[in-house]
């Protein structure tokens, strides 16, 4: 039983907490991506893989120096609301987020990049509409995570419905099949969220929200921790390296989300992402 | 090796480039991604001039973040190279001489890299702040409808690159990780 009272949350609040984090996720990696690139390059043996890690941290603090984006893809703004069910927003909570992208993205030079219709393509202008989830939880918080996704890395991402049959092995080898097929396209070091089971749409959510989770904090469950070891060794013993050029650090991080499945699938989504993997949160 | 060149590039400039050789970049470079080379190609069909001269010239794939007040531009990394394999051959048999991006190319562009005597650069994927800083002055010479993707004219003073295909078939992506590999026993 939930004691949480019916809290009243004005849009504006929601437009202006989206403004914030557009500009914050662009040009401040997340604490723990960061980490995990600076113990890379200190781990990194191969001299052209350390040049290359040292140019990448170099290219964080000229971004911090200059008041630049990170990365000049500046994505599409995907956005992630936890909505507490006892909260009722005076306002459209669409409407309130595309502001939010529209003036962060505007305020701080960021780069429209978004195409109003995939065949027709003309730009939008303003870097709207955002991609928005909505989770609805019990309580009455609102937690907002803005989560800047460049297409370099999307477009390496791949989904497949496995055989039952292929099992574990199945889910590694599409895993690797994708990171080959990907080479140096989504800008290694990469970062790799993974999704194992639920439905089609389902499988492609869970890789995304994968990405949400902290370098440094592993799958809660001890199996799919291993697995997600697993993969990262692997994938980093292929010797692709950073940007490609060769060596020891070709991934950062692999985050598995699983769900529950049908008895006759086995879908693995994996959401590809990059060194400037980025999420910035904040709770309204 | 490292190399200092200057734009316009001859294929006597570019002949001793090899795979994994860094070069600095200075003079013109043309900014050109996805939709800027779907009309560059249809302005060839048409028998048009295009908005540069591609002889010994340089193309950047890139989308720049726009610039503050006061700066030549914004954040300036690469964009994926191999979305633009399908009008590359013929812009290289045009005169291409240099590309800069990220990413592998598929057979066709290889095939012509070599028969042309042009050069693959990279620029650091990722880093799009760091390339900004060697970018001097940026203009829009074509297609400002395109908004991120019109082509730009810059100036840019020792932009850092790391030669991927080179004219004699050398390639990084294979050779670089083969090499890391051979070393690790």
């Amino acid at each position: 039983m939930s004691d949480s009272v019916i809290r009243e949350l004005d849009a504006a609040s929601i437009t202006n907490t989206v403004e914030e984090l557009c500009i914050r996720a662009n040009t401040e990696l997340p604490a723990d991506v960061h980490a995990a690139l600076d113990s890379a390059c200190a781990a990194e043996p191969w001299p052209l893989a350390k040049e290359t890690l040292g140019l990448l941290q170099q290219n964080l603090c000229v971004a911090k120096e200059k008041d630049l984006p990170i990365c000049q893809d500046t994505g599409m703004a995907c956005v992630f609301v936890e909505l507490g069910q006892d909260v009722h927003i005076n306002g459209d909570l669409t409407a309130a987020v595309n502001e939010g992208v529209r003036r962060g993205y505007e305020k701080a030079y960021l780069r429209k990049s978004i195409t109003g219709d995939p065949l027709r393509r003309v730009n939008t202008g303003d870097n709207t509409p955002a991609f928005l989830t909505v989770h609805l939880v019990p309580g009455n918080g609102c937690r907002i995570t803005v989560a800047p996704k460049g297409a370099g890395s999307e477009n390496m991402s791949r989904l497949a419905m496995l055989k039952p049959a292929d099992g574990v092995q199945g889910v590694k080898d599409f895993v690797m099949e994708t990171v080959r097929l990907a080479g140096a396209n989504p800008c290694p070091p990469i970062v790799l969220g993974v999704g194992i089971g639920g439905s089609f749409d389902h499988c492609a959510a869970l890789a995304k929200r994968a990405l949400l989770r902290p370098l440094d904090e592993p799958n809660p469950d001890p199996y799919y921790a291993a697995l997600e070891r697993e993969l990262l060794d692997a994938i980093n013993a292929t010797g692709f390296g950073p940007q490609g050029f060769g060596g020891q650090t070709t991934c950062l991080g692999v985050s598995i989300e699983w769900e529950p499945t049908h008895v006759a699938c086995l879908p693995v989504a994996v959401n590809m992402s990059c060194h400037v993997t980025r999420r910035a949160s904040a709770d309204i | 090796m490292q190399y200092e060149l200057t734009t316009p590039l001859t294929k006597e400039a570019l002949a001793p480039l090899r795979a994994g050789d860094t070069v600095l970049l200075s003079g013109t470079v043309y900014t050109a991604r996805d939709a800027a080379h779907a009309r560059m190609n249809e302005a060839l069909d048409r028998g048009e001039p295009l908005p540069f001269d591609l002889r010994g010239a340089a193309i950047y794939y890139v989308g720049p973040t726009p610039e503050r007040p006061g700066c030549a531009i914004g954040a300036a990394g690469p964009t994926t190279s191999g979305r633009m394999d399908k009008f590359t051959p013929r812009l290289l048999d045009l005169g291409l001489a240099c590309m800069i991006g990220k990413g592998k190319r598929d057979a066709a562009v290889k095939e012509a890299v070599v028969r042309c005597g042009a050069v693959y650069l990279a620029a650091i994927g990722g880093a799009g702040a760091l390339m900004a800083g060697s970018v001097k002055s940026c203009e829009i010479i074509a297609w400002p409808d395109l908004g991120c993707e019109a082509v730009r004219r810059l100036t840019v003073e020792k932009m850092p690159l790391t030669v991927l295909l080179d004219p004699h078939g050398g390639d990084l992506y294979e050779s670089g990780p083969a090499a890391y590999l051979a070393a690790q026993g």
